[in-house]
This record gives C-alpha cells, sequence and structure tokens, in this order.
C-alpha cells in the first residue's frame, strides 16, 4: 500500500512535466500543423539558458527560470520568422524537412559551445524531501509541478479566454476567413510558435534542475511529447494535460509492477491500443481543419 | 588556356597536398581510440580521451615508438553501439590504424567485435567489465578492466564488514549493468546473502522514482547500483528525496566520487564505489611516483580532478599498446595481436599482463587489475580496506 501511494504520487509529479512538455507541442503541432522537430531542442535550449544564467551569470534561481523562457520565446520567434514564414503554404513534408534540419543544427550547437557533459544546476531549496507519512517527496519536484500547473492553466486561460487566443484558434481554423476579419494571421503564426517554444523551454529549464541538462536531453522529451499529442488528440490542451498524466501513470506502475527494463515501452502500447480504438486521440474534437 | 593552366596548377597543388600528407602521416604511428565523446555517457568518454592524451605526449615527448611518434586518432561514438561500430569501421578502413583503444560500454564492445574479427584488427578494452567480451572467442580482444565478475570475488572478502544481509539491485538496462547484476548476485548467495529486487533502468533514463519506490518497498538493507556516473547522480539524489535508507554501493569503476559528491551532495554521503584508481590516495598505486605524475599533469591541463578515476584507464590503454608496438617491432595488427601476448608492465592500477580466457584456440586476453573500495564520507573520499 506504502509502494502504491508512492508511485501515485511520483506519476502525478512525472505528469505534470509531461502535460507541460505536451501543451507547447500541442499548440504546434496540434493547432499550426508543422510537425515541430525543434520542440525537443527548445527543451535543451531552456535547459542551458537557465544553467548559464545561474552558473556563469550567477542570477537568482526564479530570475534566471524567467529569462530562460523569455529566450525559449525569442528563439521560437525567430525560427518563426527566418524558417517558418518564408515558407508559408508549402505542402507539409517541405517544412517537416526544415524542421529535421533546425533540430540537428541546434542540437549540434549546443554540443559545440557547451560539449557533451552533462551540467547540472543546484536549485535554492532544501534537499531534504517533504514527508508525508509513507510518501515521500523533493521540493524541487513540489515546485515543479506547481509551476507546470500555474502555466498549463494559464495557457488554456490564453486560448479560450482572450482575444488573441480567440485570434489563433480563428487562423487555425480557417486562415484566409480570419484575415478577411482583420487577424494578422502572420503575427498569429509567430506568436503561436513563440508560445510553444516558450512552454518547452520552460519545461526544459524545470525538468534540466531536477535531473542534468545535456545537448541529447531533448530526444527522449521530443518524443515523449510527440506521443502524449497524439495519445490526447491533436490540438486540445485538455488532451494534452490529460495525456500526460495517462503517460506518467502507465509508465510508473508499469515500472513498478510489470518490469522496469519495458518502462518505455509501456507508454508506447498504450499508445497503439488508443490509436487503434480510437485513431483521434482521446480528447479530439471532430477534424475541423482542412 | 588561362583556365586549363589553372585547373592544372590546382590539380598538382592538390596531388602535393594529397603526398604532403601522407609523407607526415608515415612518419606517425597511428592507434585508433574509439569513446563516447558526446550523448549519456559523454563525461567518462571524454575522460578516457584526457588520459589518453596524456599518455601519448608523454610518449612523444621520449621519442615515440620504433623511431616514430603515435598520433591518436580519436573518434565519437556518441554513447551508441552502430555508431561505435561506424567509428571503429572508419578507423581501420580510413585510418588504417593498425591498433585500438575502445568502446567504453561493454554494449559498444560488444557491438564492435565482430568487426574486429572481419579486418584481423586487435582492440585494447580499457572500461567494459561485461563477462561476454573475453569469453565470447574473440581472438582479437584484449582487456585490461577487471570483469564484473573479478570485481565481485575481490569485493567478496569486503562483504563481511559491511554486514549486508539482504541486498537489491538497480542496475543500468545493458550488458554492463544485467551482467554485474547476475556475478554480484552469485557472489552474494555464495556467502548467504538473499537478494530482493532486482530493478533495472534505461541508459537514458533520467526519472529513476518508479524503480527506486519498488526498492524501497523491499525489506533488503543493502543496494547494489551499476551505472555511469550522470545516471548515478540521479539515482542517489533521487533514492535520497524518496527517503531511501540503504547502505549504497557502486560498481564498475565510472562513478568519479568527486562529480558526486559535487553533484548530488548529502544524498553521496555513506555510499561505497568498487574502483580501480584511487587519485586521493596516490600512494596506494603500485607505482606511486607515475601516479602523482599523472594526477600533476591532470591537474596542470586543468581537466576536473572527478575524472581520474575514468582517466587513468586511457593513459594505462595508451601504454600498454604502445609497449605492444615496440614488442612487435612494427606497427602492423597480426604483430601487434601477437606481441600483446607477451607484453608486461605496471599501470597506474596494476601490473598489467594477458592471460588467456575464452574457448581454446581462439581466447582474448585479459589482464587481472586491482580493485578499491571507496567511501563517501561526510563529502570527503576515504580509502575502506
Amino acid at each position: 500500500m506504502d509502494e502504491l501511494l508512492q508511485h501515485v504520487v511520483n506519476a502525478l509529479m512525472l505528469g505534470g512535466t509531461y502535460a507541460l512538455l505536451g501543451i507547447g507541442l500541442t499548440l504546434i503541432f496540434g493547432i499550426m500543423r508543422v510537425v515541430n522537430f525543434t520542440h525537443g531542442e527548445l527543451y535543451a535550449f531552456g535547459g542551458y539558458m537557465i544553467f548559464m544564467c545561474t552558473a556563469l551569470l550567477g542570477l537568482n534561481f526564479y530570475v534566471a527560470l524567467l529569462v530562460a523562457v523569455i529566450l525559449g520565446v525569442a528563439l521560437g520567434a525567430a525560427i518563426e520568422l527566418l524558417l517558418l514564414r518564408p515558407m508559408r503554404g508549402a505542402d507539409i513534408d517541405t517544412t517537416m524537412l526544415i524542421m529535421i534540419g533546425t533540430w540537428i543544427v541546434l542540437q549540434n550547437t549546443e554540443q559545440m559551445i557547451w560539449g557533451g557533459v552533462a551540467k547540472s544546476i543546484v536549485p535554492p531549496l532544501s534537499t531534504e524531501p517533504l514527508v508525508l507519512g509513507p510518501v515521500s517527496v523533493a521540493w524541487l519536484r513540489v515546485f515543479v509541478f506547481a509551476a507546470a500547473a500555474v502555466l498549463i492553466v494559464a495557457t488554456y486561460a490564453l486560448i479560450n479566454r482572450t482575444r488573441l487566443g480567440k485570434a489563433m484558434r480563428a487562423t487555425f481554423q480557417d486562415r484566409d476567413t480570419a484575415a478577411l476579419m482583420g487577424v494578422n494571421v502572420h503575427a498569429i503564426n509567430t506568436a503561436t510558435f513563440a508560445l510553444g517554444s516558450g512552454l518547452a523551454a520552460a519545461a526544459g529549464a524545470l525538468l534540466g534542475t531536477v535531473f542534468v541538462v545535456t545537448p541529447t536531453m531533448g530526444d527522449l522529451a521530443a518524443l515523449k511529447a510527440f506521443a502524449i499529442v497524439i495519445l490526447g488528440g491533436l490540438g486540445s490542451i485538455t488532451g494534452a494535460t490529460a495525456g500526460g498524466f495517462i503517460l506518467a501513470f502507465v509508465e510508473e506502475m508499469g515500472a513498478g509492477y510489470v518490469s522496469s527494463g519495458y518502462r518505455d515501452a509501456m507508454g508506447f502500447l498504450l499508445i497503439i491500443v488508443v490509436l487503434l480504438f480510437r485513431p483521434t486521440g482521446l480528447f479530439a474534437r471532430a477534424e475541423r481543419i482542412g | 588556356m588561362t583556365r586549363t593552366g589553372t585547373r592544372a596548377t590546382l590539380i598538382a597543388a592538390g596531388i602535393a597536398l594529397g603526398m604532403a600528407a601522407n609523407a607526415t602521416h608515415a612518419q606517425t604511428i597511428k592507434i585508433g581510440v574509439n569513446e563516447p565523446l558526446t550523448g549519456a555517457v559523454a563525461a567518462s568518454g571524454n575522460f578516457v580521451v584526457n588520459g589518453a592524451k596524456i599518455a601519448a605526449d608523454e610518449i612523444n615527448a621520449k621519442g615515440g615508438v620504433l623511431g616514430s611518434k603515435i598520433e591518436l586518432v580519436i573518434e565519437d561514438n556518441k554513447s551508441n553501439p552502430t555508431e561505435a561500430v561506424a567509428a571503429a569501421e572508419k578507423l581501420i578502413v580510413r585510418d588504417k590504424v593498425p591498433v585500438m583503444m575502445g568502446a567504453w560500454s561493454s554494449t559498444y564492445t560488444l557491438a564492435v567485435m565482430p568487426k574486429l574479427m572481419e579486418y584481423k584488427v586487435p582492440m585494447l578494452v580499457e572500461t567494459s567489465s561485461s563477462d561476454k567480451i573475453t569469453v565470447s572467442g574473440n581472438p582479437y580482444i584484449f582487456r585490461i578492466s577487471p570483469t564484473s565478475g573479478m570485481e565481485a570475488n575481490a569485493f567478496a572478502p569486503r562483504v563481511g564488514a559491511l554486514k549486508i544481509r539482504k541486498a537489491d539491485f538497480l542496475v543500468v538496462n545493458n550488458d554492463w549493468g544485467k551482467g554485474a547484476a547476475d556475478v554480484f548476485a552469485k557472489m552474494l548467495k555464495s556467502k548467504g546473502i538473499a537478494i530482493g529486487v532486482v530493478a533495472t533502468m534505461d541508459a537514458s533514463a533520467q526519472d529513476l522514482n518508479a524503480q527506486l519506490s519498488k526498492i524501497r518497498s523491499s525489506d533488503a538493507d543493502t543496494l547494489f547500483v551499476t551505472t555511469a556516473v550522470e545516471q548515478l547522480t540521479l539515482v542517489l539524489k533521487q533514492a535520497h528525496a524518496l527517503g531511501l535508507k540503504r547502505q549504497i554501493i557502486t560498481t564498475g569503476g565510472s562513478q568519479s566520487p568527486d562529480q558526486l559528491i559535487e553533484q548530488a551532495g548529502a544524498a553521496a554521503n555513506g555510499s561505497y564505489h568498487l574502483l580501480f584508481f584511487p587519485p586521493w590516495f596516490p600512494e596506494a598505486s603500485p607505482d606511486a611516483a607515475r601516479a602523482k605524475a599523472f594526477v600533476a599533469e591532470w591537474r596542470k591541463r586543468g581537466f576536473t580532478f572527478a575524472g581520474l578515476t575514468e582517466g587513468f584507464r586511457g593513459y594505462d590503454g595508451i601504454h600498454t599498446i604502445v609497449a605492444a608496438i615496440a614488442k612487435a617491432g612494427k606497427a602492423e595488427p597480426e604483430a601487434i595481436r601477437k606481441a600483446l601476448w607477451n607484453t608486461t608492465l605496471t599501470g597506474l592500477n596494476g601490473k598489467i599482463a594477458f592471460t588467456k580466457a575464452g574457448p581454446a584456440g581462439k581466447e582474448s586476453g585479459q589482464s587481472i587489475p586491482a580493485v578499491y573500495v571507496v567511501k563517501i564520507d561526510n563529502g570527503k573520499v576515504t580509502l575502506f580496506r
């Protein structure tokens, strides 16, 4: 019983970060329909930026976190403006190739600048865990969970409750009509990509602190993010959030009670099952985007 | 006319450059180095290469070998067995190295081994510990690192002092980790010690809470961990956060206790580590003067002290290879392979000499290295005897 409780808490903590990874990607992949292979690199970028700010520039951890997210937004905006905007209207394969190229360039640049050896970030939180009866969890994980929750709720509100969010939804439902209604569709594309990138950088900065920062950290993260988005349904923030938690639970319980060696396989097994019965994912509404 | 003239000049220049390049190459003896310089276990691979470079510079400063300088041709295997094979093939076919050192992880070494048979080039194994490597009948393998079985045997006399009653295992899910779990469990069982949970983790996994929670619910008092230093840091931190109160013992020699102290802090306290070179106590090394000089040179080059426990492997490896080239009298694969059998020297770890292992007629060479046990006590490394 104690073990089960601990597994549940572990899964919740992990699920929060998976959800954060998922919503960033679902905005770009799900709404913009850009197969964003750079998502994992923005994640790694966030990790390196917080390392640079705390370890090299000596900034306060929380300020560094904010700076990392802002830089992530800026890098995302730059990628959109320089690489995706000229390709607007091109077919999905062309943009996919451009994104694969960008992914490789970004990863190798990180490797060139920072080297292959893992970097570790020291957060200003107690290393003694929070103990609640049989359950024990690091304060850092609690902070990361809370930060992820705030970001998820804020993104949800932005998309569903603001004019910008409405313009985003309108643009990706029907670009031409949105443009005729006075929406600046170019700006909306840039804003959406920048927002998704900022969320990836936030996830990288938070998880880079929990774990370590390496140039290849984004590969596994991107793989999980795609899995979460497909599981939850393209373009659905609720779906990505739920998908993140479901994936975390399946992995955690699979590793705890079935076999730790097949931990990652459990998640993908689940995705196969979901896709067999609900090809659009768990939470996707009917396809609306042509 | 002018155009053809330019082209001819260019071609001539190209040929001249090519010949010049060949000429410089002819003067050096190449040694291939196949290590993970990026990816999941990059830290260790870089440390091994640092040690190898110190050895090469030391040898070249004394005039090289057979009248030629040695040249390390270093390839990155990207912490990936497929890339390790590609790197080996490139070293053999394009750089024409007569001998190689590599490939750090047992999984990469095992992947490279068929290529050694195919091209008939010997490889000195400096780190890998899977027992499988030397018993598979590959006569091109010469290993200076201990097998997990040797480590378990060397550790056996210390088991009593640690008062182990029941042990759990958390090992990386590859040839090295699973091999270590098997042989250590066998050794412990022979001493009447019970075995609890044996959990594995993917080499690139970062969240190990599921495995550690399962281990926490076992009633064992000791946890054996086998993995590289990056993942080990995460294991210690996450075990601490889960309130896992165990005696933790790590195997494999790739743990860098200083890096653990720096990155895992208090979580590393009280843990024991099986190592093959203790840089904190160079006087414990069989060639104390050389060990001190190596540590001093390492510091002088600005490498992190934590890397010495891995760096010595590259140093010993290159010295062994060069001793074999000297003995062979020529830098050719078959001559070096034969000479390795008769090569003996004292490395930083101890005496290096190859004994036969594996099926008769196609034995691999295996040296019998020394094993040291250190303990992290309040952020300091102490030698455990």
